[in-house]
């Protein structure tokens, strides 16, 4: 089947069509049923239950069966087999759930099993602040599981785009074969606004991409030329062995390191070479601008005010929004490092995109983090001023500059000092 | 690769349910999983189990590579999972008939939390947990099932740690079928599998396996054919035993046959019937109709 033919129209039963007064969590559940989700296993872990709660509550109106597991590993081992059943699938997770759910996300790269994770990002370590927002989850979500793949990530920053990209999630998911996380946090998770549901014919979706042909000459790991194979499902009759060790094309374990470097590159590049078609980024007034605000998620919605000071005391700012945060836009970062002249990075943690961000400036442009520990956001006047000092530094600042917030100097008086 | 036949006129009699291209498999002689698949695969004929309709989960370890030689729709899963993925195919597709065969440390150890949940939910699949004592891939290390006092490479003076009955498990966790055999009761074994192929619901068969290469070597037990005789002269048939009595000790008796048979409405049955019943009461959140 071609790329085209692929694409349908959302079925009219799964899209619950109307405008909303919901959550964020809430919206993502009902864009999961509008993509055509089927089956949900997750474990409550705030702030992520409404979400879960959600889907439980219509799932069954539209034909979706859900089920709450033991545990995280459970909910996501679960989908896997629901995934080679057939069906669209999902689990919900925060914190905690997301680490344990790290090695079956590791499983669904190697086996290329289309899913998509919500997870709603919580204040860590550990139980870390159960109620309160971070974003200190996004390393994890690329570098989480043991060995090299490469997967999706999404920041979406409003409730109306927890409904739109966790539908587009999905559709990434089945054209890549690759889990799709949404990395959005409690804020945004628990944040209520207008939702427009659109009616089923508005909404593309992505089927999944299905072998049809004899059974004899099915390879389950055998690539279209875009480098993602087909998909085939338990009671086909073909056969299938599904394994979580390297194989071939027809799923058998190899032991052969020449067949393992190749499998593994496959899985690196459909993702890196299809890059340009998966990267989302919203850029504003970033022609003209000396500093630049790359923010996403909620510390994306925050900035907006810092980056509107600044622009008041004549800073000329752009922004750029990573709606996609994983695979990385490192073209479009090294490019506008040779115009700009800093970048400024305010996220919920002490310093995670913003190094991909240096690394892709590459001494070009200063980088300058505007930290925050979580359990809350940015303060807007700290961005502003992050903005103000990055625009009148001079000199090239070696690595990453940690810009001292108005939280931080209050409470730690200018940082830890290593005592002789 | 085939395996190149001695005889080329000589056919497997399972060959229909094995996938032939995989041998030879990679368990040591004297191992008794091979016994344990050949059991399978004869129960899957004799319960005329359509082999489109039907697939096998595994886990890691020397058991976990059965999925790998069964010629059903195969999933070689992560290390504990295989039954909470075998829930994931089941309820999404609940045509299938699914199979989990796994081993005593990938089912009742790191996977044990889905194995009394699965038992509790009444989830409709066939468990079969090999129970060799040890965790023989990694190279004898103890295990929830090895005997006290019994030898393992991180037991250098014993185990010191009560074994788990899994029959007693399976039973209390709210299993509708429990049964244990040796790798010696063939067809007491493949009976036992036939029969709890077409039960509707969770069912347990434990196959008490030698493990010649650790668990055997380590407790200085003998080869796979003394641990045969072991079982010929140690092992006693009681039906409809207590599963309490069922502990296993070190080179004690054991007591196999058929212990749990009962009925219980399974998962996707209530879900079911739940659903039509019952009526959700909230109220719609779309704000277009009106709050």
């Amino acid at each position: 089947m071609s790329q085209r033919e692929r694409k349908v129209n959302a079925n009219p039963k799964d899209v619950l069509t109307g405008v909303y007064y919901i959550d964020g969590d809430v919206a993502a559940g009902y864009g999961a049923l509008a993509a055509g989700c089927k089956f949900v296993a997750g474990y409550p872990i705030t702030p992520s239950t409404e979400a879960f709660e959600a889907v439980c509550h219509r799932g069954p109106q539209v034909g979706a069966v859900f089920i709450q597991m033991e545990d995280e590993l459970g909910s996501i081992s679960a989908i896997m087999g629901a995934a080679w059943a057939g069906t669209k699938t999902m689990t919900i997770t925060s914190g905690p759930g997301y680490s344990l759910m790290q090695e079956t996300i590791g499983y669904g790269a190697m086996l290329e099993i289309p899913f998509v994770l919500l997870n709603i990002q919580r204040g860590g370590p550990s139980t870390g602040v159960p109620t309160k927002t971070g974003q200190a989850d996004m390393m994890q979500s690329r570098w989480g599981a043991h060995g090299d793949y490469e997967l999706i990530a999404i920041a979406p920053d409003s409730p109306q785009e927890m409904f739109d990209y966790t539908l587009k999630a999905f559709n990434l998911a089945e054209k890549y074969r690759c889990p799709v996380m949404i990395m959005s946090d409690e804020c945004v998770g628990h944040m209520t606004e207008k939702v427009v549901i659109p009616e089923a014919d508005k909404i593309e979706i992505e089927a999944r991409r299905m072998y049809t042909g004899p059974a004899s000459d099915y390879l389950p790991f055998k690539p279209d030329p875009d480098l993602v194979p087909k998909m085939a499902k338990a009671g086909q009759g073909l056969n299938l062995y599904i394994t979580g060790l390297v194989h071939d094309e027809r799923g058998f374990p190899v032991k052969d390191a020449e067949y393992r470097s190749a499998y593994v590159r496959r899985l690196v590049d459909k993702i890196r070479l299809n890059k340009d078609k998966i990267i989302e980024l919203r850029e504003e007034g970033i022609e003209e601008a000396e500093v630049i605000v790359v923010s996403y998620g909620i510390s994306s919605r925050v900035a907006v005010k810092g980056v509107e000071i600044a622009r008041q005391k004549g800073i000329r700012v752009g922004t750029l929004r990573l709606v996609t945060v994983w695979p990385f836009p490192d073209e479009r970062i090294a490019e506008l490092a040779k115009r700009a002249k800093a970048f400024v990075v305010p996220e919920i943690n002490y310093g995670q995109v913003v190094f991909d961000v240096a690394r892709c400036a590459h001494g070009k442009a200063n980088v300058v983090l505007v930290p925050h520990g979580g359990a809350g956001v940015h303060n807007p006047a700290d961005v502003a001023d992050a903005i103000e000092f990055a625009a009148r530094q001079e000199t090239p600042i070696q690595g990453v500059y940690e810009f001292k917030t108005r939280l931080e100097k209050s409470v730690f008086e200018g940082g830890f000092k290593l005592k002789e | 690769m085939a395996v190149q036949r001695i005889n080329s006129k000589e056919i497997h009699p399972m060959e229909n349910l094995l996938r032939m291209d995989r041998m030879p498999h990679i368990w040591c002689p004297t191992c008794g999983i091979g016994i344990a698949v050949t059991a399978f695969t004869a129960a899957l004929e004799k319960a005329k189990i359509d082999p489109n309709a039907a697939c096998i989960v595994s886990g890691i370890g020397c058991t976990g590579r059965v999925a790998g030689y069964v010629k059903l729709d195969s999933f070689h899963t992560t290390h504990g999972r295989p039954i909470a993925f075998a829930t994931g195919i089941k309820v999404a597709n609940p045509k299938m008939k699914v199979v989990v065969f796994s081993g005593d440390g990938d089912l009742m150890a790191i996977g044990g939390n889905h194995f009394i949940h699965a038992a509790r939910r009444n989830i409709d699949m066939l468990v079969v947990c090999v129970n060799n004592f040890i965790y023989a891939m990694t190279g004898g290390q103890v295990a929830p099932t090895t005997p006290l006092a019994a030898y393992a490479t991180t037991s250098p003076y014993g185990c010191v740690e009560p074994p788990f009955n899994i029959p007693y498990i399976a039973d209390s966790s709210g299993a509708v079928y429990v049964a244990r055999y040796t790798a010696l009761h063939v067809r007491r074994l493949t009976n036992a599998l036939t029969e709890a192929l077409n039960k509707k619901g969770f069912s347990v068969v434990e196959v008490i396996s030698p493990c010649g290469m650790y668990y055997s070597r380590i407790n200085r037990l003998g080869d796979g054919l003394d641990m045969m005789k072991f079982y010929h002269d140690n092992v006693e048939i009681r039906h409809g035993e207590d599963t309490k009595n069922l502990d296993i000790g070190f080179q004690t008796k054991i007591i196999c046959g058929k212990f749990v048979d009962r009925e219980r409405p399974s998962y996707m049955e209530r879900y079911n019937q739940w659903l039509s019943e019952v009526k959700s009461l909230k109220k719609d959140p779309d704000v277009s109709k009106g709050a």
